[in-house]
């Protein structure tokens, strides 16, 4: 549906776009994602052709865009803007029905049809249609703009920020009227900040970053707390939604390097705790053994933090996870123990010692307690550094 | 109600409106007639062309001499009704042609001060933003005040001295075949100063044409003849309805360029086009009648707070709206002891009136 290839932009003095490559195909919902400035709303806009690339070419049903007259093209293409600023005051319905300009002529000036009728529908904005667009709110705003673009009734649907400055219950209604139009056929692009978002919602995201796709794919495989600290600059935790099993990213704040191994044994919320709390503190952190699918299995892996996982059912303590937990073991400099489940096995590996190198310090954390505050004010933990 | 309603509904008010203004404007003067009078006179005066005969007269300076071709219609008049002598004289030759042609150039001016506005998406612009008054009032002036003879006209002279401002203002505000509508301004008002430093300078060297130069300055409809309303009409119901035919672009290009542009405008080519044909009606209105201000600021204004932003509707009733607004303002310029150019007038009445809806803010953007 809509093909780029190698499309290549300057504007001005500076490289917008290098060599992108991106497919929507019928029926997908892909989102752009990426930092601010890495060309996300010019590439939508060279799709609808109010840009005209400097090489490579966007082809929408096979049309290249570039060389396709204006009204053809918004016979193809729909774009939901930013925010339109308000310089004027039409109402609801006119400004919808402007959405009919590619399909009449220039004497036409009859007024409503049934795609507008639809696309007021199915945006709820048919109850207010005859108010000016000045009096709405920024969500009621977004619907309209949205409704303007489905009365074009065009096989593709661009969407510039549909989610921007829009309370969470106008962000899923906006994003779930994408999903249900794409699932009747339609192909969507959009730029969207919202990274929770675009994971819930698109069925790939492409991450944008200075100009150039640096991964495409489903939602899980994209936001990567790796990928996410190269492109964005900023350490994240990927973690998984628990109310849509979707990713969910946490942009954290740059956290210090602290040369220190810690790990937490015992799962559950609490070990979830210790794991951020010590992550966040800047400590090198390892968790384990906890039954796979543990809440503080998750929280590690989101922060890229090396777990041992054990069945969830049966028994806990096999060979390989002995193994594992050893190796782990062997470069930490603290084990804290959180109480939680699989924290006995843990310390009990800790304790027996008998290797040559291996946690000189067994903490307990009791349920409240700050594991970081625990970890650092501890004069021994450092003894081994000192001597 | 559907929008072709509405654009009938304003226009054939409106029209009545103006018709009234013209028959009462022609009541107004030295000799006081009475509305019958006017009415039946005026109908007198109503011809339907139904011959054309082409002249080919030579005109040009010295050895230069090139053909320009006339055309003359002839007209058949549908009414005889029963007017006296003097009565006629008067509506036909002397009050008609004038009230008819304020009514032509306040079409004009509020027509393009409606497509300027919403072209700059901008309440401030009228037809005279990108300088084509200023041209035509070098072209004018220095028809007055410079010793040439030239071979034709000072309306000719404005005519294009107005069209040939407006275009080199849109070229220097071209680049690479996009013409921002920031830079369009800012060039518009530069060119603006300029040629209003050489209007100064022109004045200062008239000498004893001075006053005929002020006054074309001021705006005027003195001695007006059927001539100059026969000049002007053709060019503003042509340029107006080729504006009509754009009003759905105009309203797409209100929501932003870029808007227009995914709705499927060619953005470029239309603001060409509606440039070119705002400066003409424009250009038009102002060979004849001198630089009228405020017409085309304050009538656009009016009507979109009555009938909102839709140049479907807004155009037509704008244009309607601004003929009768001349035609009054003009009725008053001459009711007094002593006639005043029109052009005082309008600004005198009109300011005042626009600073009242914007202590009452009616007026925002657009």
């Amino acid at each position: 549906m809509i093909r780029v290839e190698g499309l290549e932009l300057t504007l001005g003095d500076s490289d917008v776009l290098t060599g992108v490559d991106l497919r929507v195909g019928k029926g997908e919902f892909v989102g752009l994602v990426g930092p601010n400035g890495a060309g996300k709303t010019t590439l939508l806009r060279c799709i609808n052709g109010v840009l005209e690339p400097d090489g490579g070419a966007v082809r929408v049903e096979g049309r290249r865009v570039a060389e396709t007259p204006a009204d053809a093209v918004s016979r193809l293409v729909a774009t939901v803007p930013q925010d339109g600023s308000v310089a004027f005051d039409f109402t609801v319905e006119r400004l919808v029905e402007m959405g009919r300009t590619p399909h009449r002529s220039r004497l036409d000036w009859s007024d409503g049809s049934d795609a507008v009728e639809e696309a007021m529908e199915r945006t709820g904005v048919t109850r207010f249609r005859e108010r000016g667009v000045g009096s709405l709110s920024g969500g009621e705003r977004r619907r309209v703009l949205l409704a303007r673009a489905l009365a074009q009734e065009t096989p593709a649907l661009l969407l510039d920020e549909p989610t921007a400055s829009l309370d969470i219950d106008h962000q899923v209604r906006v994003l779930g009227l994408v999903t249900d139009l794409v699932s009747e056929g339609q192909a969507a692009l959009a730029a969207i900040h919202d990274l929770d978002l675009a994971a819930r919602f698109c069925d790939r995201v492409c991450l944008l970053s200075t100009g150039e796709i640096r991964a495409a794919g489903p939602p899980a495989e994209v936001l990567t707390a790796d990928a996410l600290e190269t492109v964005f600059g900023t350490a994240a935790a990927v973690g998984v939604d628990p109310a849509t099993g979707t990713p969910t990213v946490t942009a954290l704040r740059d956290r210090p390097e602290r040369d220190l191994h810690v790990h937490v044994a015992g799962g559950g919320r609490a070990g979830a705790r210790a794991v951020s709390a010590l992550w966040r503190a800047g400590c090198v952190v390892s968790l384990g053994p906890v039954p796979a699918g543990d809440v503080a299995a998750e929280t590690a892996r989101g922060l890229d933090c090396p777990v041992v996982t054990a069945p969830a059912f049966g028994e806990p303590e096999t060979p390989a996870v002995t193994e594992e937990l050893d190796r782990l073991l062997g470069g930490v400099a603290v084990c804290v123990d959180t109480g939680g489940p699989g924290s006995d096995i843990a310390r009990e590996r800790a304790e027996t010692g008998g290797r040559a190198r291996g946690p000189s310090r067994v903490l307990s954390v009791a349920e409240g307690e700050n594991p970081v505050a625990a970890v650092l004010d501890d004069d021994e933990v450092f003894a081994p550094d000192t001597a | 109600m559907r929008t072709t309603a509405r654009v009938a509904t304003w226009s054939v008010g409106l029209l009545g409106a103006l018709c009234v203004a013209v028959v009462g404007s022609a009541m107004v003067g030295p000799v006081a007639l009475s509305p019958g009078t006017v009415a039946r006179a005026s109908l007198n005066a109503v011809g339907i062309p139904t011959g054309v005969n082409f002249n080919t007269a030579a005109a040009g300076v010295g050895s230069l001499s090139m053909p320009v071709p006339s055309v003359d219609l002839q007209y058949t008049y549908v009414f005889d009704f029963r007017v006296s002598g003097s009565a006629e004289t008067i509506v036909r030759t002397l009050r008609l042609p004038r009230t008819a042609l304020a009514a032509v150039v306040g079409f004009s001016l509020a027509a393009a001060g409606t497509v300027m506005q919403g072209f700059f998406r901008n309440p401030m612009a009228d037809p005279a933003i990108i300088g084509v008054s200023s041209g035509a009032a070098v072209g004018a002036v220095a028809t007055i005040a410079l010793p040439l003879s030239l071979p034709f006209g000072l309306q000719t002279a404005a005519f294009v001295g107005a069209l040939v401002t407006a275009f080199a203002v849109y070229l220097i505000a071209s680049e690479g075949g996009r013409t921002p509508v920031a830079t369009l301004l800012l060039a518009g008002v530069a060119v603006q100063t300029l040629l209003g430093a050489v209007i100064s300078y022109l004045l200062l060297q008239s000498g004893e044409s001075l006053e005929q130069a002020v006054l074309w300055l001021m705006g005027h409809l003195y001695n007006s003849t059927w001539g100059d309303v026969g000049a002007t009409l053709p060019i503003a119901v042509l340029s107006f309805v080729l504006l009509l035919t754009y009003a759905r672009e105009m309203n797409t290009l209100l929501l932003g360029e870029e808007d227009a542009h995914t709705l499927g405008v060619e953005v470029e080519r239309t603001k060409r086009l509606l440039l070119a044909a705002a400066s003409v009606v424009t250009a038009a209105g102002v060979a004849v009648a001198g630089v009228i201000g405020f017409v085309g600021l304050v009538v656009p204004h009016i009507m979109r707070l009555l009938v909102g932003p839709d140049h479907r509707v807004l155009l037509p009733a704008s244009a309607l709206g601004g003929a009768t607004f001349l035609v009054l303002a003009d009725t008053l310029a001459r009711a007094g002891p002593e006639q005043l150019p029109v052009g005082i007038v309008t600004a005198a009445v009109g300011a005042p009136f626009f600073l009242y809806l914007l202590r009452k803010r009616e007026v925002h953007a657009l």
